[in-house]
């Protein structure tokens, strides 16, 4: 007997957790299904993490609507669903005369777009950031962008949207899709599932799932770009999110502060033919660094702790590709997701119960619904919220993690969330151990072990993130070796 | 005519060992000369390993050879302490295994470890 | 245990064999009132995991293995009164010297310390310090890590592996993995020479026929879920990969050990200055740092090879800081300032008190390995003597002892080294 839902969202990154998110407050049954162990393990796992102001999209285009909308809900949200999330406003920097022709052209499409954006010049500028190479001689400021956890966004609308009834079905790839009697069968491996309406927001598969549907055809190119993570010494390096501009050489890179304090410098953008390799090449950080280098002379990169890679989900239309599609029934597509994506995910969401009206569903709000998270940061709390946490729980005495000073509660809390993670990598993204300086050097056999303590997987089962990725062999001393 | 480096120091001299004599050249002082001919009729090694440790806070016990063993023992020896299971208290020193593998050398514990849950 | 500190006269940071060394010798000095903070479980820092022998032939006269040394070190503390409040992580250190901690049991810690004694060790340098490029799959680890799973959790990281970097950690978990069963492929070294002992690479490498590449690097790591091979390349004399050499190693584990950093991030909140050439506090003869009240020793300071000279070190530090808490500040004439000249990498300590009545041992390392070779002082005019040297390496840390009288009147002295031939000296 398969099981039926009135929705099915197929892909659990940032954007098909906010169609969860805004549809689990109707009074509809939800699945989220995603192919990885875990949600936001795609092109939500890596990338920028900037909430765009929404200057940079073409006007009247679905970037540019739903760039300024989400960028205008990321402050309650993110207090809502304690997401971390900074309005650090973002310069666009202009070095010479082309550059300042395009910030007349961002400018212009900021205004049209209705964002608060200002050109400011260079003394205002080299007030503004001090570490600003000198040949900078302008900027597009826009106070109203910001940065954010990109996972803990996406976790955080996946968790509520549990919390209110909506099923999600992880480790599950969905092989085909047929229309049969009204509602979609959805291949799962071995098992189907019926959902009236479906919801496509598969991320860099997207365009296999619409050609699985029958739907209109489109076509993803992986888009691969590559950072640098640097420490926190280098973290105030720059206040704002610093942009450049387009040149001969390719398109600029940016730096940024992260909301953990850390620089991110990054990324290029080289198209891909794969799209689940996310590895890093030295050529592309050599280009990242030098591109780099036009803004600054100040980032230390022997501080670097990480190199990552990006995967964006280009298509090609040229705009974001949402809403009901023409040839398939009950189909709606969430797909070339690139930048602004991650921006727009919760303002789309909010225009989905309308489309799924245009179906016949009814899509009435139901009565009780959480809208909101608490989440406990050891690191951020003060000493009297440190001393009423380990009073309430001693767990939160233990730290786990060094370098971000996390604590075992922290750890606990996670392994006993709505979503509980299983990997090293699903605890990092719900606590931030590992992604410290020592990047899991302390850290990681500690984790380990509450991993398997706490949700009964052998010490050996336990595994770094996809599936196959075990961290030990198994126990030393075993006889017939 | 074998060819080693004298690890007792950190100059690492390049020794010339008779492998008939045992006579050594190459050497800047009298250990260097020792090692030398010792290492060439018969180098031996400690073993350093773990073994399983029930009832204490730790897993695993450090253990060592109280003296050297042939250098051509060390991968069997270490096989050897496969399976053996201590059990705590253990006092440092303590024999874990007496006269390991026939080679007349008894495996001892590194540390104390106390009994706990 | 003790509850609820608010305040005391001696905070050690940490008990590793540098906080142990000094917490003794404070308590020999005199001071009766001492707690060593401990994050981890067991007191002895890094040493229950290094189950290897090479430890205590300086100190000891006997050749211990990790556990052993830091028994021996535990074994002097239980005669005193030094209190180790372990499963305790230090938060932050004001420059006032207020210490906030938090333990699982001891729960929320702030109190205020007379003297400190920062002894935090190191970390390991990670993929992320080389950029390491390629496939991000499970099975790379830094070999620290390694040897935690191996030799405390008791779980075998991997069944074929390959090691980047030659330093005496690398080669010592090259024996420890293959003597639990596991088959390493190669040890990969930058640079033309390892920067471990002699020793380790005849016991470790030889022994085994375990094949080490000088002058090569792993440029990229294969593998989707799990690691499933390395590609290796020799490097030219700028280190840099040349394209043509590079041969595939298949494996499912790559060790990394690339170096390790002291771990200073208390040391930053308490204010404490640093010296970019060490990563550790900037020291005088005494290990003060330019922080009144607070003194560092061990590889906080800077990194040690051998744990002798990291107990010594702690002992310095403990009377230091006894003094201290006994007599005020001690050096009221200023300092000399100690710079590292051509060929040395750094020095420990990096300023002497000017009054300064004792023998002064002065710790550096060279940035190149040299034969034939002199160490050489000068102050602002002249060289002031010279120490010779068969043989140096920036892997074996060096040290010469300067006599008090040598430096009265004093300004900077500069510590250098240089080659000697037959001819006479030359850089």
């Amino acid at each position: 007997m398969s099981k039926s839902y009135d929705i099915a969202i197929i892909g659990a990154g940032v954007c098909g957790c906010a169609a969860a998110f805004e549809l689990s407050k109707y009074d509809v049954s939800s699945v989220l299904i995603e192919r990885e162990p875990d949600v936001s393990m795609g092109t939500t796992k890596a990338n920028s993490g900037i909430i765009h102001a929404g200057f940079d999209a073409e006007p009247g285009t679905l970037m540019a609507k739903y760039n300024v909308k989400g960028a205008a809900m990321m402050p309650k949200l993110a207090k809502e669903l304690s997401v971390e999330y900074e309005q650090i406003g973002s310069l666009v920097v202009a070095f010479d005369d082309a550059d300042q022709k395009t910030l007349g052209e961002l400018y212009r499409r900021g205004i049209q777009n209705g964002v608060n954006v200002e050109l400011i010049g260079k003394e205002r500028l080299h007030g503004m950031e001090p570490n600003l190479s000198d040949s900078a001689v302008e900027a597009l400021w826009a106070p109203e962008a910001g940065i954010v956890s990109p996972w803990d966004l996406c976790l955080a609308f996946a968790e509520t949207a549990v919390k209110n009834g909506c099923e999600l079905r992880l480790d599950s790839p969905v092989t085909g899709m047929k229309r049969e009697n009204g509602v979609w069968k959805i291949t799962i491996e071995e098992k189907t599932i019926a959902a009236r309406c479906v919801i496509n927001a598969a991320g860099l598969f997207s365009d296999k799932i619409a050609e699985m549907a029958g739907a209109e055809k489109f076509e993803i190119k992986p888009v691969k770009g590559q950072y640098y993570l640097l420490d926190r010494s280098q973290g105030n390096v720059f206040s704002h999110v610093m942009f450049q501009c387009p040149s001969a050489a390719g398109k600029g890179v940016l730096i940024s502060p992260t909301v953990t304090g850390n620089l991110l410098v990054g990324p290029d953008a080289a198209a891909q033919l794969s799209r689940i390799d996310f590895g890093t090449d030295k050529n592309a950080l050599s280009y990242v660094k030098e591109r780099a280098d036009v803004d600054t002379d100040a980032v230390n990169y022997r501080e670097n702790i990480r190199n990552f890679a990006g995967l964006r989900a280009y298509s090609d239309r040229g705009d974001f590709i949402i809403g009901p599609d023409n040839k398939s029934e009950n189909f709606i597509n969430i797909a070339g997701m690139k930048s602004p994506g991650l921006t727009s995910a919760a303002a789309i969401a909010l225009d989905l119960p309308g489309m799924i009206r245009g179906f016949g569903l009814e899509m009435k709000p139901k009565n009780e619904v959480v809208t909101t998270r608490k989440k406990v940061r050891f690191a951020s709390a003060n000493e009297t919220e440190r001393k009423s946490l380990i009073a309430k729980n001693p767990s939160y005495g233990r730290i786990v993690c060094r370098c971000n000073t996390i604590t075992e509660g922290e750890v606990l809390d996670a392994l006993h969330s709505p979503i509980p993670p299983k990997t090293l990598d699903g605890v990092k993204r719900r606590c931030g151990t590992g992604m410290g300086r020592c990047q899991g050097g302390f850290c990681s056999p500690l984790v380990h072990e509450l991993i398997s303590r706490e949700l009964g997987i052998p010490y050996e089962k336990v595994e770094k993130e996809k599936a196959g990725s075990y961290i030990v062999t198994g126990p030393t001393k075993e006889t017939g070796k | 005519m074998k060819e080693l480096t004298c690890i007792v120091c950190p100059k690492g001299c390049t020794l010339q060992v008779d492998e008939k004599t045992f006579k050594v050249t190459g050497n800047s002082c009298s250990r260097g000369s020792d090692y030398g001919a010792q290492e060439v009729r018969d180098p031996r090694r400690t073993l350093t390993t773990t073994v399983i440790l029930e009832g204490a806070a730790r897993k695993r016990l450090p253990v060592k050879t109280d003296r050297t063993i042939p250098k051509s023992t060390m991968s069997a020896c270490a096989a050897a302490t496969n399976g053996i299971v201590a059990k705590a208290p253990v006092k440092a020193g303590d024999v874990i295994v007496e006269n390991l593998l026939g080679t007349g050398v008894n495996l001892i514990a590194g540390c104390d470890m106390e009994i706990r849950q | 245990m003790r509850m609820n500190l608010k305040k005391v006269q001696l905070a050690v940071i940490g008990a590793g064999p540098a906080g142990m060394a000094a917490a003794k010798a404070a308590w020999e000095n005199g001071i009766r009132d001492i707690v060593i903070l401990e994050r981890g479980s067991v007191p002895g820092g890094i040493l229950p995991q290094c189950i290897h022998n090479g430890f205590g032939l300086h100190r000891f006269r006997e050749e211990l293995t990790g556990p052993e040394y830091a028994q021996r070190d535990l074994e002097l503390l239980k005669q005193t009164g030094v209190e180790i409040l372990c499963d305790t992580m230090v938060l932050s250190i004001s420059p006032e010297r207020h210490i906030d901690a938090v333990g699982k049991e001891s729960g929320y810690q702030s109190f205020t310390a007379d003297a400190i004694i920062l002894a935090m060790g190191c970390r390991e340098r990670t993929a992320g310090a080389i950029s390491l490029a390629g496939s991000r799959p499970s099975g790379i680890f830094s070999a620290g890590t390694a040897q935690r799973y191996i030799n405390i959790e008791g779980y075998m990281v991997g069944k074929k592996a390959v090691i980047l970097g030659s330093g005496d950690i690398g080669l010592i978990m090259a024996r420890r993995m293959t003597l639990e069963g596991a088959k390493v492929e190669a040890v990969v070294e930058l640079m033309p020479y390892s920067n471990g002992l002699t020793r380790n690479v005849v016991q470790c490498l030889e022994d085994y026929n375990i094949p080490l590449y000088l002058s090569h690097t792993v440029t990229k790591v294969h593998g989707n879920a799990r690691v499933s091979g390395v590609t290796v390349a020799k490097v030219d004399e700028h280190r840099t990969p040349m394209t043509g050499t590079e041969f595939n190693i298949d494996c499912d584990t790559l060790l990394l050990s690339v170096g390790l950093i002291p771990e200073n991030e208390l040391s930053k909140t308490a204010g404490v200055a640093l010296d970019p050439r060490t990563n550790g506090a900037v020291a005088d003869e005494n290990m003060q740092t330019e922080t009144e009240g607070i003194f560092a020793c061990g590889n906080v300071l800077h990194v040690h090879d051998l744990v002798d000279f990291v107990s010594a070190e702690g002992e310095k530090a403990g009377k230091a800081a006894a003094e201290y808490l006994k007599n005020g500040v001690c050096e009221k004439g200023g300092f000399i300032l100690v710079k590292n000249g051509s060929g040395v990498g750094y020095t420990v300590p990096q300023r002497i008190s000017k009054d300064c009545k004792k023998p002064v041992t002065v710790f550096f390392r060279v940035n190149r390995v040299y034969k034939k070779s002199e160490i050489f002082v000068t102050d602002e005019n002249n060289e002031m003597m010279t120490f010779k040297r068969d043989r140096m390496a920036p892997g074996e840390m060096e040290r010469i002892v300067i006599s008090p009288d040598k430096l009265k009147g004093c300004k900077i002295i500069t510590v250098g080294a240089r080659t000697v031939s037959d001819q006479g000296a030359s850089v």
